[in-house]
């Protein structure tokens, strides 16, 4: 399968603070030089020579090839570079080294309603974002019924897109972008709009887009959307890709990455707590896992954790509660421990917690752990913190299928057979065999 | 069987002197058509008098201008009614002013479309071009009009017309874009325009005739393009002075050198417009 973007070596670099104040002599030079400088040498392309003279590089050195067909996800943090190679890949700026060959014609969406003019009916603002985005005349003509069956807002559809609602003004430029034909799409980031029927709607698009064996890059910070829709993945950060792999492997190290447990450094003492009014009579000084390298345990194993808590103020009695979180912040379920005899002030004390965690599937986890007034049956919280305890749930060395992310975080028991019954099929024989 | 799709290569930008790549433009058409729709549908959306303005706005100068240079100052008008001299002169100084206003301004202006999609930047100013020649059929409307009013009869000088037009669109195009360019670097450039525009007004003979400017300044007279358009403009419309074919070869001179600079310096600094705009 041949590649459909090949990308090699490709940065760019920006002058940072003000893009003016070069002196008339400055400009001159450079007019100049860039005459003199023979054709087909690369020019030291200066975007505006800053005031300070500091230089970013908002990519740098990025080099992977995406084949035919295939769905690529990019995810990063802000500031990773992702819109930046994208803008680079539509050709909306250029890239200051490496170079991108890309087989087949590109439609970039990054930004939904581009050049919608709000004097404009929806009618005429269709033609107008469609030919902007560089579908012609007669292609915009031929998908006109759908589009704005797609958006919803046939029974606006003359009237000036000034009076929309601005959810109804996305959906109609999602609707026109949905339409596009081209071999290779660009994505960036702008699915998280509309309504959940309309997100459903668009989600479909996006399968059916992908089923179509176009090729897709899709840039999102929505693990979800990333996980559904892609199958690859690559994260970039601070301008260069880090990882290049399956998607559940790339957004679990992206997670990793940027997830706040790594704070190991950070005594839990002093933690910030997610809630102010938290009475801290009771108070969490150390949490730790008890697992093996790496916190992580085998499934269908019951993780032990050493919670140990020191009592300022007497309390009355109190329990635990714990809430186990996977990797990209869903929670995955809760429990309560038993009721715990109250401490005196002034004493520690150091519990051994066994979690019920055999029903886990492979992946990464999390844990929010709090404790609570047992007389208020849990609600009144005297001390909680979250983000920490992250562990690993391992499968088997031979087990049989990988477990999809997809699929949840629990893996039930198996499913049961109670009952089955059989027929003898009466087959039709004339409905047996090819028909022509 | 692979069917072969378009490869399209991006490179950091070349050096050496290049012009914009014409086919590209072309591909883009549809674009452009839309995009010049856009704006002369929009431009008078929600307003009572609309497309009357075109007319309205030329009418009234001509009177202001009529009473202001024609009765108070009295200047000379050839032999023609004042208000005809005048507007025979303020047809292609509208067009010229409104469209070399709308170039200079149309980079800045598409930066919402051209930071997000990709698209060959000259059609921005392509489609500022556009727009501004409905606005001249209207008007030039509006003269023949006045014209069959005062019962002036145009001799075969008419068919020279269209050159003038022509030589007035391409200047303003030339220089526009030249100013289009600096513009998206140098912001001054959007506030300078209307002085400029001004200041080139009184160097062009439209409210006085130009056989007030001595002979020996006529050269330098020349340079300015307009000045050779307007006097082509009343002479073929009107029948006054023929302009001086030398002055006119001087002026297709300058609107060639500039319209070539300017292309080159567009295609030049077309690569960093998003990172500059």
């Amino acid at each position: 399968m041949s590649s459909a973007i090949r990308i090699d070596k490709l940065g760019k670099c920006y002058r940072l603070g003000q893009t003016q104040s070069r002196t008339l002599r400055d400009l001159i030079n450079g007019v100049a030089s860039r005459i003199t400088r023979r054709a087909g040498h690369p020019a030291h392309r200066q975007p505006g020579q800053s005031v300070d003279g500091k230089s970013f590089w908002a990519l740098r050195d990025v080099s992977f090839e995406i084949p035919q067909g295939e769905v690529l996800g990019i995810i990063g943090r802000n500031g990773a570079g992702k819109s930046t190679l994208l803008k680079i890949l539509s050709q909306i700026v250029t890239p200051t080294t490496g170079s991108v060959e890309m087989r087949g014609r590109v439609a970039s969406l990054l930004e939904v309603g581009t050049g919608f003019h709000p004097e404009l009916t929806g009618r005429e603002n269709v033609y107008l974002n469609g030919t902007i985005l560089g579908m012609t005349r007669a292609e915009v003509r031929k998908n006109f019924d759908e589009i704005v069956a797609f958006s919803g807002v046939e029974q606006f559809i003359d009237t000036p897109v000034k009076r929309y609602s601005s959810g109804m003004a996305v959906r109609l430029g999602f609707a026109v972008a949905a339409h596009l034909e081209a071999e290779i799409l660009i994505v960036d980031e702008v699915l998280a709009v509309g309504d959940v029927e309309f997100q459903r709607k668009c989600i479909n698009k996006m399968h059916a887009v992908s089923d179509s064996g176009k090729t897709v890059l899709f840039v999102s910070h929505n693990m979800a959307s990333i996980r559904a829709l892609t199958r690859r993945a690559v994260v970039l950060s601070r301008g260069s890709l880090v990882f290049s792999g399956s998607t559940a492997d790339a957004v679990d190290r992206y997670l990793q990455e940027n997830h706040p447990t790594n704070q190991d450094s950070v005594a839990v003492l002093d933690r910030p707590r997610p809630f102010d009014d938290l009475s801290r009579d009771l108070e969490f000084e150390s949490l730790d896992v008890d697992a093996g390298p790496g916190n992580s345990i085998d499934e269908g194993t019951n993780l032990v954790i050493s919670v140990g808590i020191r009592c300022r103020k007497s309390a009355a009695s109190f329990q635990f509660g714990l809430t186990i979180f996977r990797n990209d912040e869903s929670p995955v379920g809760s429990t309560f421990s038993e009721t715990h005899s109250p401490l005196s002030a002034g004493e520690a004390g150091t519990y051994k917690l066994r979690l019920p965690t055999s029903e886990l599937a492979p992946g990464q986890y999390y844990c929010a752990i709090s404790i609570s007034d047992a007389r208020t049956g849990g609600r009144r919280l005297i001390d909680s913190v979250t983000d920490v305890l992250p562990f690993t749930v391992h499968a088997p060395a031979m087990s049989g299928q990988e477990w999809q992310a997809a699929w949840g975080p629990i893996r039930f028991p198996d499913v049961e057979i109670v009952e089955s019954q059989f027929q003898e099929s009466v087959a039709d024989t004339s409905t047996i065999g090819l028909h022509s | 069987m692979t069917i072969e799709f378009p490869l399209t290569r991006i490179e950091p930008p070349q050096g050496g002197i290049q012009f914009p790549d014409v086919r590209a433009v072309w591909r883009y058409r549809d674009l452009l058509m839309v995009l010049i729709w856009r704006d002369l549908s929009a431009r008078y959306r929600q307003s009572v008098v609309g497309y009357g303005w075109a007319f309205l706005k030329p009418a009234l100068s001509i009177v202001i201008f009529a009473f202001v240079f024609g009765q108070l100052a009295g200047l000379p008008s050839d032999g023609i009614p004042y208000p005809l001299f005048a507007l025979a002169a303020l047809v292609p100084w509208n067009y010229f002013s409104t469209s070399l206003a709308g170039i200079s301004a149309s980079i800045v202006g598409g930066a919402g479309l051209f930071t997000k999609v990709y698209f060959p930047r000259l059609i921005l100013p392509l489609a500022s071009l556009g727009t501004g020649l409905a606005e001249l059929g209207l008007q030039l409307l509006l003269m023949s009009g006045l014209m069959a009013w005062y019962g002036v009869r145009p001799g075969w000088q008419l068919l020279m017309l269209p050159g003038f037009i022509i030589l007035a669109i391409l200047t303003s195009f030339a220089f526009g874009l030249w100013l289009a360019v600096l513009n998206v670097r140098y912001r001054d450039i959007g506030h300078v325009v209307p002085f400029l525009l001004q200041a080139w007004m009184w160097a062009s003979p439209v409210v006085y005739s130009s056989q007030l400017v001595p002979e020996r300044w006529r050269w330098a007279y020349s340079l300015n393009p307009m000045a050779g358009v307007i006097d082509g403009f009343r002479w073929s419309v009107l029948g006054t002075a023929a302009p001086d074919p030398m002055q006119i070869l001087l002026s297709v001179g300058v609107v060639a050198v500039t319209s070539i600079v300017a292309l080159a310096c567009f295609r030049h600094q077309e690569s960093t417009f998003a990172d500059v705009v």
